[in-house]
């Protein structure tokens, strides 16, 4: 349990640290100097930040948006052909991203979507859409339609059936896929690398970028500003993460 | 299901009988709802992987080169670098996945207990599921560093006198540092998905064994084992084909020679000399099959395994 949280310490005192030369355990000399930088206002930091929640949030919106659907096809029905949806659905996560952008970026240049926003949303759509679809699959497996036949007996129509019915039903799983799809978009470095071609620089980017400078204090305050979000959407979906109908289950029937 | 047997089967009231779609208008009714994500996989995923492929093999318009070979392929294969990174990369992700996954059903086998603290402990144990990996490993690049934090607790110690006398856990031959940061990462990964599982089967089973005399060990292996192991498979999976492709962790925890193999593909590709390119593509194009082959001899190793 320690151990999990070790790496977080020195990232906490290296980011107010003046002098903090081997071997004193604590800084010997304390600043918020990385602090002022990293929200001052010719800093690259706040573009970068701005770039970063804009292209997680369309991310996650998108895959939300086409994952509801696709989950409830997988989950719901029984149709020909479905083990090959599924594994061409699952297979996104399990070959590992290189080759498809590798691949992929010289379309992009030609069609103008290199070095842009949506272009960078469209390939983080890549390693997202899966977990959506998987875990919106897994909760639309528990999800019982036939509420939805009543309501509509009942005169309801269909957006008053989805508003009133399966919206309810299926947040835990829309709550918890958001978490994965913005989390996964929010960390992404080398889709972003190479299809934003340096012009759409990124937290994750910007981070590297200062890890090797070797600005330990710079390089520990964008840390901890890059985890903040992602911890603020942990607190919220926590609940959501574990117990006897976790959505996450949907993870563990590849 | 793709892998293994379905864990539902477990849940005492069976679900109900799937629809399943007859007439054409139903048909027509799922193309439409599978359409958008598929085709995201079809144009984005798939397409690029061709054109990976196809550009592996030498087809690069662009520089006025259209004829198809394997040439590309042949000069990787003659390199010692290719090798050297292929190792590297096999041992980073075996190791990795084999800590966390113990690690992982240990952890979960503890926080499915009744403990005061018991939610904190989740908790904890959530919380780096969304720390991005390059967070991870800057936090394992100032602990190990040779003038890291843990140098400077051996200093206090008086285990070392020097930052010299550390040993090199960082950028080191061993990749240690980088499978140090897989493991914290993953073992967090693997345990929320084992944790669901074991939750979703319940204690109901390893009672039953209990009353006819099973033993602690007896009601791990032959009851709970077999339950979870599918969530464990999967899991694991998921692990090992991410430590194996993934590029920034070993680009900032890793030495310069050998790097891991999606770091060299990147080094290819960035290469001011665009006859790189295909070589680039050759040796993504390998990783990719490489993960699949390497998944499909685990899928059947551990099915004989979990029989």
């Amino acid at each position: 349990m320690v151990g999990l949280l070790l790496p977080f310490l020195p990232l906490l005192l290296w980011s107010v640290s003046h002098r903090w030369y081997f071997p004193a355990i604590i800084p010997t000399e304390w600043s918020w100097r990385a602090w002022g930088y990293v929200f001052g206002t010719n800093s690259q930091v706040l573009p970068a930040l701005g770039y970063s929640l804009i292209i997680a949030l369309a991310t996650t919106l998108v895959s939300i948006i086409i994952g509801i659907p696709a989950g409830r096809a997988m989950g719901l029905y029984r149709f020909r052909g479905q083990s090959v949806v599924r594994f061409l659905i699952l297979a996104p996560i399990i070959v590992p991203p290189l080759a498809v952008a590798m691949g992929i970026h010289i379309v992009f240049i030609r069609y103008g979507l290199a070095n842009t926003l949506p272009g960078v949303v469209l390939v983080h759509l890549i390693p997202v859409t899966p977990y959506v679809v998987l875990i919106m699959a897994s909760v639309f497996a528990n999800y019982n339609p036939e509420y939805e036949a009543q309501a509509r007996s009942l005169g309801a129509g269909p957006g008053q059936v989805f508003r009133y019915i399966a919206l309810p039903a299926i947040l835990p799983g829309i709550i918890v896929s958001g978490l994965f799809a913005f989390i996964i978009s929010w960390s992404e470095y080398l889709l972003t690398l190479l299809i934003g071609g340096g012009q759409v620089i990124t937290l994750p980017l910007l981070l590297f970028s200062f890890a090797n400078s070797g600005d330990n204090a710079l390089t520990a305050a964008l840390s901890l500003i890059f985890i903040g979000p992602a911890i603020i959407f942990l607190v919220l979906t926590s609940r959501y993460l574990t117990g006897r109908h976790a959505a996450v289950g949907g993870m563990g029937r590849l | 299901m793709l892998f293994g047997q379905d864990i539902r089967v477990a849940k005492l009231p069976a679900n109900k009988p799937k629809a399943q779609p007859q007439a054409w208008g139903d048909r027509l009714k799922l193309i439409l709802m599978l359409g958008p994500a598929l085709a995201v996989i079809l144009f984005l995923f798939m397409g690029g992987l061709s054109l990976a492929l196809v550009q592996s093999l030498g087809y690069l318009p662009f520089i006025g080169r259209t004829e198809l070979s394997f040439e590309a392929y042949r000069t990787i294969l003659s390199r010692e670098e290719f090798y050297r990174s292929l190792l590297l990369s096999l041992w980073i992700s075996l190791v990795s996945t084999g800590l966390a996954t113990g690690l992982a059903v240990g952890a979960a086998l503890a926080l499915r207990q009744q403990f005061r603290g018991r939610r904190w402990a989740t908790f904890i144990f959530q919380l780096n599921i969304p720390i991005p990996h390059l967070v991870g490993a800057v936090g394992i690049l100032f602990l190990f560093s040779q003038s890291g934090f843990m140098a400077r607790l051996a200093y206090l110690g008086q285990l070392i006198e020097a930052p010299g006398d550390f040993p090199a856990l960082v950028f080191d031959a061993y990749a240690i540092g980088i499978i140090l940061e897989y493991v914290w990462k993953s073992t967090c990964f693997i345990g929320i998905i084992v944790l669901a599982v074991m939750q979703s089967v319940g204690e109901d089973y390893e009672q039953a064994a209990q009353t006819l005399g099973a033993n602690r060990w007896q009601r791990f292996r032959y009851v709970l084992l077999p339950l979870i192991m599918p969530g464990i498979l999967s899991a694991s999976i998921l692990v090992f084909a991410f430590t194996f492709g993934a590029f920034e962790v070993p680009l900032l925890l890793g030495q310069r020679y050998p790097s891991a193999l999606p770091v060299l593909a990147y080094r290819y590709y960035t290469d001011v000399d665009l006859n790189f390119r295909s070589e680039a593509m050759a040796v993504s194009v390998i990783i990719s099959a490489l993960v699949m082959m390497l998944i499909f001899v685990y899928i059947r190793l551990s099915r004989r395994i979990s029989r």
